[in-house]
C-alpha cells in the first residue's frame, strides 16, 4: 500500500510548516520512531518520527519550502511498487481541506469551559474510547499548548484532558493562595471522570503527586516530566526574568533556558508567550504562586515522602540538561522507573515528542 | 479566541478602562453619538461608532460631548488630566491639529518638564489618519511624524485589532501625554483579541514576519500592504523581515537595528508624507547606528511631498502600494557595489 507523509498539525493554531532537513534519505528504510524530518513553525521546530517501519520512497517537498497542513511531504511505499505508481499517488494526491472555514471552525477541536471552586478553567478534550482518560498537567506558566505534541499521540482509544490551571492562559486569574493544596483541590473539582492516568510537568508534576496522593484509588498510574517538588534546587534567575519579562529580548531570554537547543524557541512561542503575560492579573498571579514554590529562589514544596509512599505505578522523566530543576533531583524517587534523556532541557515533552510519548504509551498501555 | 473589529477592539478598552478607573473620561465631538439628530444620543455612537453605547453606561459626566471647537476639547482636557482626571479625548481627524496645537504641543506636552516633574498628564488623543476614502487634502493625512517630533508626547500607529486594544489601555493608564493614530480605512479589519484586558508596553515593535534578506519597516496600513508585498516577493526567494514598530514615540530602535544587522538590508514604508517623516527618521537612525552592516542604500516608499489628492485615481497613486514596495524591495535585494 502507497501512504503518505504529509504536513502535521501540532497545536491549535498552526497553519502551515517548513521542512528544514530530510534526515532520511529518498529510498531509505526506517523502523518505527526513527526520525524521519525536521520541521520548523513560526513557534517551534519538532522532528517527525516513523509511526511504522517502511520505506521513505519518494521525498516530495524539498528543504526549504514552507506548505500548508495536511500537505504532500512524502510517499512510502513497498520496495517493489512501480514508480509509474507512485507518480499517480503524486499526482492525484489532494489535501483534505475543510470545506469551509466555518464547519471547520464549528468541528475543530476546541478548549471548553470547566468550572472549579469559582473559577472558569479552560480544558481541551480530544478522542474518546473505553480506555481510561489521560489527564495533562502543565508547569508554571505553561498553558494548554504545552501539550502540543503529546495529546494527539494518545487519544485513539480514549478521552484526553489538558487542563490549564487558574493563573494560566486563558483561564481566572484568581489564584488563591497559588499553593500545592489550592491547585490539588481545583484539579479535584474539575475532575469530571472516575480514574485517569496522569500525566505532569514541572509543578504540573508536583501536582499529579498531590493528587495521586490523596486520590489513590482513582489515579491509574503518574509520568512526572521534570517534576518539581523533590529537592531544594531551582533556577532562580529564570523565575525571576520570567516573571519580570513584558519584552522581548526577556521573554526570549527565558523561554531559551527551557530547552536544551535555543533554536527550538520561534518567534510566535515568544508572542504567545508576552500575549499570555500582558493579561491584567496574570504577573500578580504568578507572583503568589511563586512566592508559594519558590520563595528566595528555593523550592518550599517537599513532596518526597509522598512520591515514596504511591502505590500505583509512576515514573519519572527528565532532560539531562535541564536548567531549571536539575535531573538529580529524581534519585528521589527512588522505586519509581527514572529515564534521563540526553540532548534534554526542561522540557523534554516538547524536545523529544516522540521519545517521551512512548514512555507515556508504555506506562498507560492500551487499558 | 473572539475575533473582533479594531473599531470593537478600542471601545472594548475603552470600557475596561472606564469600568475600572473612574477617573477615565471622553470628550470630544458627538462621543454620545447622535445628540441633536432625530434618533438622539447614541443613534450613532461616534462619526465612527467607537463610542457606541458609552452613553447609556457612563452617562453625559463621563462621555462629554463639546461644542465643534478643537482647541476647547483640547485645552479642557489638558487641564482636566494635569488635575486629576484621566481623559480619553478624541481629535476626529488629526488634519485639525493645526487649531489646537498649542495645547497638546505647548501646553499638555510641557507640563511635567515646566512643573519640576510634579504634574502629571494622562491625556490620551485620539485621532484619526490617512487616505484612501476620497476625502481631500484637508481630512487624509497622516501627521503623526508631526507628533513624534514633540518631545514630551508619546505616540500610537496600531496596526491591527489585538495591537489596538492593548495599545489604547496602556495608553490610559499612561502618566503622560499619548496621541493614539487610528487609520479611518481600517476600522473593521478583524483579528483574534482577548475578552480580557491587558496592555502592550510601548516601545516594543512587534515583529509581523521573519526573514533573512531584507527589513521593512512599516507602520498602520502599510503593514499590511507590506505582508502581501512580502508573500509575492517570498515566491521569488526574497524573505522580507517585517516590523511594525506599533509606537513611534518611543520608538523601538533595537529590534529594527537587530534586524538590519542581519540582512543588511532596509526599505521603510511610510504612507505619509517623506519630508522629516518616520521613513525618513527611521533611514537616519540605520545610517547612523548601523551604516557598517548596510549593504545596500536604504529605500523609502512614501507619499509623494504633496498634498493628498482628492480624485481616487490620483489618490491611489499617492499612496504606497504592494507593487511599489516590492519593487524597492527587490531594488534593495539585488543591489551590488
Amino acid at each position: 500500500m502507497i501512504t503518505a507523509i504529509t504536513m502535521p498539525k501540532w497545536g491549535l493554531t498552526m497553519t502551515e510548516g517548513k521542512v528544514v532537513q530530510w534526515l532520511k534519505q529518498s529510498g531509505a528504510a526506517f523502523a518505527p520512531g526513527d526520525e524521519l524530518l525536521e520541521i520548523e513553525t513560526s513557534k517551534i521546530t519538532n522532528v517527525v518520527e516513523a509511526d511504522a517501519a517502511g520505506t521513505l520512497t519518494r521525498i516530495v517537498a524539498p528543504e526549504g519550502t514552507t506548505l500548508p497542513i495536511g500537505a504532500l511531504l512524502a510517499v512510502i511505499a513497498p520496495p517493489e511498487t512501480p514508480t509509474s505508481d507512485i507518480d499517480a499517488f503524486v499526482a492525484q494526491f489532494v489535501v483534505a481541506e475543510p470545506a469551509d472555514t466555518a464547519t471547520e471552525e464549528a468541528t475543530a477541536a476546541a478548549p471548553r469551559e470547566v468550572q472549579a471552586l469559582g473559577r472558569t478553567l479552560r480544558c481541551l478534550e480530544l478522542g474518546s474510547g473505553d480506555a481510561v482518560p489521560l489527564l495533562l498537567l502543565h508547569g508554571f506558566g505553561g498553558d494548554l499548548n504545552t501539550w502540543m505534541f503529546n495529546q494527539p499521540a494518545f487519544c485513539e482509544r480514549r478521552r484526553t484532558l489538558a487542563l490549564e490551571l487558574p493563573g494560566h492562559g486563558l483561564s481566572s486569574k484568581d489564584v488563591g493562595a497559588g499553593d500545592a493544596a489550592f491547585f490539588t483541590d481545583v484539579i479535584e473539582a474539575a475532575l469530571d471522570v472516575e480514574r485517569v492516568h496522569v500525566v505532569g510537568h514541572s509543578m504540573g508534576g508536583a501536582l499529579a503527586i498531590a493528587l495521586a496522593a490523596r486520590l489513590p484509588e482513582r489515579i491509574a498510574s503518574v509520568t512526572l516530566l521534570a517534576p518539581a517538588g523533590l529537592g531544594p534546587e531551582i533556577n532562580r534567575d529564570f523565575i525571576e526574568t520570567f516573571m519580570r519579562a513584558s519584552r522581548r529580548r526577556e521573554a526570549v531570554t527565558a523561554l531559551q533556558l527551557l530547552v536544551h537547543d535555543p533554536s527550538l524557541i520561534g518567534r510566535a512561542m515568544v508572542e504567545e508567550f508576552l500575549r499570555y503575560k500582558r493579561l491584567d492579573g496574570v504577573v500578580g498571579a504568578l507572583e503568589t504562586i511563586a512566592h508559594a514554590w519558590f520563595p528566595d529562589g528555593r523550592q518550599a514544596v517537599d513532596l518526597v515522602a509522598s512520591l515514596r509512599a504511591l502505590t500505583m505505578p509512576v515514573q519519572v522523566i527528565w532532560g539531562r540538561d535541564d536548567r531549571i530543576i536539575p535531573a538529580a533531583h529524581a534519585v528521589a524517587a527512588s522505586s519509581a522507573q527514572v529515564h534521563i534523556l540526553d540532548g534534554v532541557g526542561h522540557l523534554p515533552h516538547m524536545e523529544k515528542a516522540g521519545e517521551v510519548n512512548r514512555l507515556i504509551r508504555a506506562m498507560i498501555g492500551t487499558g | 479566541m473572539p475575533v473582533k473589529t479594531i473599531r470593537q477592539a478600542l471601545q472594548e478598552a475603552l470600557i475596561h478602562e472606564m469600568r475600572r478607573d473612574p477617573r477615565v473620561v471622553v470628550i470630544g465631538e458627538d462621543v454620545s453619538g447622535g445628540a441633536g439628530t432625530e434618533g438622539g444620543r447614541d443613534a450613532a455612537g461616534g462619526v465612527l461608532g467607537v463610542t457606541k453605547g458609552l452613553i447609556k453606561e457612563f452617562g453625559e459626566s463621563r462621555i462629554i460631548d463639546t461644542p465643534i471647537t478643537e482647541s476647547a476639547i483640547m485645552g479642557a482636557a489638558a487641564g482636566a488630566a494635569v488635575t486629576g482626571l484621566r481623559p480619553v479625548a478624541e481629535l476626529m481627524f488629526s488634519d485639525f491639529l493645526g487649531v489646537c496645537f498649542d495645547q497638546i504641543f505647548n501646553q499638555a506636552a510641557k507640563f511635567r518638564y515646566m512643573f519640576g516633574g510634579k504634574a502629571r498628564t494622562p491625556l490620551v488623543i485620539r485621532t484619526m489618519v490617512g487616505a484612501g476614502r476620497s476625502a481631500a487634502a484637508q481630512h487624509s493625512q497622516s501627521p503623526y511624524h508631526i507628533f513624534t517630533s514633540v518631545p514630551g508626547l508619546k505616540v500610537v500607529v496600531p496596526s491591527n485589532a489585538y495591537d489596538a486594544k492593548g495599545l489604547l489601555i496602556q495608553a490610559i493608564r499612561d502618566d503622560d501625554p499619548v496621541v493614539f493614530c487610528e487609520h479611518k480605512l481600517m476600522y473593521d479589519l478583524r483579528t483574534d483579541v482577548p475578552d480580557e484586558a491587558y496592555t502592550i508596553p510601548f516601545g516594543e515593535a512587534n515583529v509581523v514576519r521573519d526573514g533573512d534578506d531584507v527589513t521593512v519597516v512599516a507602520l498602520a496600513r502599510m503593514v499590511h500592504y507590506t505582508m502581501e508585498a512580502a508573500e509575492k516577493l517570498a515566491a521569488e526567494g526574497i524573505e522580507c523581515e517585517v516590523i511594525d514598530p506599533r509606537t513611534t514615540s518611543p520608538l523601538d530602535e533595537d529590534t529594527i537595528l537587530d534586524s538590519v544587522e542581519r540582512t543588511g538590508r532596509l526599505v521603510v514604508v511610510d504612507e505619509a508624507t517623506p519630508r522629516c517623516s518616520m521613513a525618513t527618521d527611521i533611514a537616519a537612525l540605520v545610517a547612523d547606528k548601523a551604516f557598517a552592516a548596510l549593504q545596500a542604500p536604504v529605500r523609502r516608499v512614501t507619499a509623494p511631498h504633496t498634498p493628498v489628492p482628492f480624485a481616487p485615481a490620483l489618490e491611489k497613486l499617492y499612496i504606497p502600494d504592494p507593487d511599489r514596495i516590492a519593487a524597492a524591495v527587490r531594488e534593495v535585494h539585488g543591489y551590488a557595489r
